[in-house]
């Protein structure tokens, strides 16, 4: 049994890893195919730096990642205490409701019925351009939100009452018992939430590509260059974006394991 | 609960003006267009229009279908077998699984075309002992393939999350009274397991059903899918808004329709998705 598992726990590996291989070792190909070898050479990442359209669009999506990041958390953390306060049963439901459908739906079908949405807008006030940065940015808040209430809700619903109302005692206001007591203690689901909205919103393309007009994001650019036959500056710029998060991905599991550590140590 | 008053219910009012405005307004917008000529008439014109892409849906859903079904059977053993690693052995190996998703999802399914090319890897492989060429891309398996690829760690984290909190005495009870190894996979672990497979499938489904890079890089445009229609329309200009705005409408309430059925199979959990 142990082989068995090993043998297919490896096999799985080297499919998923195929396309990263392929994707690294081409990026230091010579030549400008990406099917023919024909001797290393950092060419292309040298070639990255003075790419303005591709540095101008990894700004862009660096900008709406962390804006998109920033509003979604904070508005959808309001939104789970104000969900979670509601009464009705009704109004609940029908509120869970509306938040899962970006969350359900297909891409495609949240991209293109915003598009038509800031076209029907554009329209009514009759702008030249109904697509730009605002667009994009409004698209990617609404398609995080669901992913932050559904972060931070679970752990508001863990969080003891007693706790608040013991804060109350002492003689906090409300507000500052929310701020002091019940925030902390649900930090880290807000944490998790504003991380999974910055990585989605770095890495959508399906609707950003509907809603972005000439507003390029990093994705957008990509989609182009792979429109036409692709040189390895794709692959190499790639590369550099996987290194990064490769990186950071490293770093948070050893901090996590040295507060693993020192909690148990306690 | 009973002191939270009318001000904690009103800081959620930004989240419910922007979901009214920016979720539900879309859609019935979607909607009106679906149900609109050029003019801003009402028509079921559209509507009728469908039936030309009638093949695009029933090849969409046989990709997706099939796409789902490999990567299930793919990943529940990975899963599996990921539990009964040790618990930092687990980590580290969850991290690796999860790592390829973070590589742009257009250039993770384009290194496939490098792979599977005619002058490809596989195929000079082939070549040199003798046995190729092959076609591989612009193939329907290729599609699924790409599809399998991109999804798969959405089938795994699931089903790997569910089964990592099945309790062990549960498994040792069975052993005691009588079950072997086969009976304990098949009557205790996988029912058990069966709400990480439900969501699994949606996670993998949902995207597969409505891709359309996948297929025009790896399919060559040879069989539209239904998302590849959407996109073509769309760019098409604003003549095409209103045919592609139906078949959006049809896509979204056969994926909403799927997961409602999903759904019904996964009874026990309450916080599961409520549509």
């Amino acid at each position: 049994m142990k082989t068995v598992s090993r043998i297919y726990t490896v096999l799985m590996l080297i499919f998923l890893y195929a396309p990263v291989a392929v994707m690294v070792f081409f990026s230091l190909n010579s030549g400008g195919s990406v099917w023919v070898f024909s001797g290393f050479s950092l060419k292309w990442y040298e070639g990255l730096m003075e790419d303005t359209t591709m540095l101008t669009a990894l700004t862009h999506t660096i900008i709406i990642a962390v804006l998109s990041a920033v509003i979604s958390t904070v508005i959808g953390t309001a939104a789970s205490v104000g969900i979670l306060s509601l009464r009705k049963k009704f109004t609940k439901k029908v509120i869970t409701s509306v938040t899962n459908i970006p969350l359900m739906n297909a891409d495609i079908v949240t991209g293109v019925s915003l598009m038509l949405l800031f076209i029907f807008i554009g329209r009514l006030f009759s702008l030249d351009e109904s697509l730009g940065f605002v667009t994009v940015l409004i698209a990617h808040i609404t398609f995080n939100l669901p992913y932050v209430i559904l972060s931070v809700m679970p752990k508001l619903v863990q969080t003891d009452h007693n706790l608040l109302d013991a804060a109350m005692d002492l003689g906090c206001t409300k507000t500052a018992s929310f701020f002091k007591v019940i925030l902390p203690s649900v930090s880290t689901g807000i944490f998790t939430g504003f991380i999974m909205a910055f990585t989605l919103s770095l890495d959508d393309f399906v609707i950003s590509y509907f809603t972005c007009g000439h507003y390029q994001t990093l994705p957008i650019v990509i989609y182009n260059m792979t429109k036409k036959t692709v040189s390895p500056d794709v692959y190499a710029l790639s590369t550099v974006i996987f290194v990064i998060i490769f990186v950071l991905l490293i770093l948070y599991n050893v901090v996590q394991n040295k507060q693993d550590k020192r909690r148990t140590a306690i | 609960m009973n002191k939270k008053s009318f001000g904690s219910r009103l800081v959620a009012a930004p989240y419910y003006v922007w979901a009214a405005i920016f979720v539900v307004v879309p859609l019935i917008i979607t909607a009106y267009f679906a149900f609109t000529g050029k003019d801003g008439s009402f028509t079921l014109s559209n509507m009728y229009g469908i039936s030309k892409y009638g093949k695009s849906f029933a090849i969409s859903i046989l990709y997706a279908v099939i796409a789902t079904a490999v990567t299930l059977l793919v990943s529940y053993p990975m899963a599996y077998f990921m539990t009964k690693l040790k618990i930092s052995s687990q980590r580290m190996i969850l991290l690796i699984v999860m790592l390829p998703m973070w590589m742009n999802f257009l250039i993770r399914t384009y290194s496939w075309i490098t792979i599977l090319a005619n002058t490809g890897l596989i195929n000079t492989f082939l070549k040199a002992i003798g046995l190729g060429p092959v076609q591989l891309i612009n193939t329907p398996g290729a599609v699924i393939l790409g599809m399998v690829y991109d999804f798969i760690p959405y089938m795994i984290l699931p089903i790997y999350s569910v089964m990592t909190k099945i309790d062990h005495s549960v498994l040792e009870a069975a052993e005691d009274l009588g079950a072997n190894g086969f009976h304990r996979m098949t009557k205790v672990i996988f029912p058990l397991s069966l709400p990480g497979v439900i969501s699994g499938i949606t996670m993998v489904f949902v995207p597969s059903v409505s891709t359309f890079y996948i297929s025009q890089k790896l399919g060559g445009n040879k069989n539209l899918l239904i998302g590849d229609a959407i996109e073509f329309l769309f760019n098409n200009g604003p003549d095409y808004y209103n045919i592609a705005s139906a078949l959006s409408l049809i896509l979204m309430v056969m994926i909403l329709l799927c997961l409602t059925v999903m759904n019904r199979f996964d009874n026990g959990e309450p916080e599961g998705i409520i549509v």
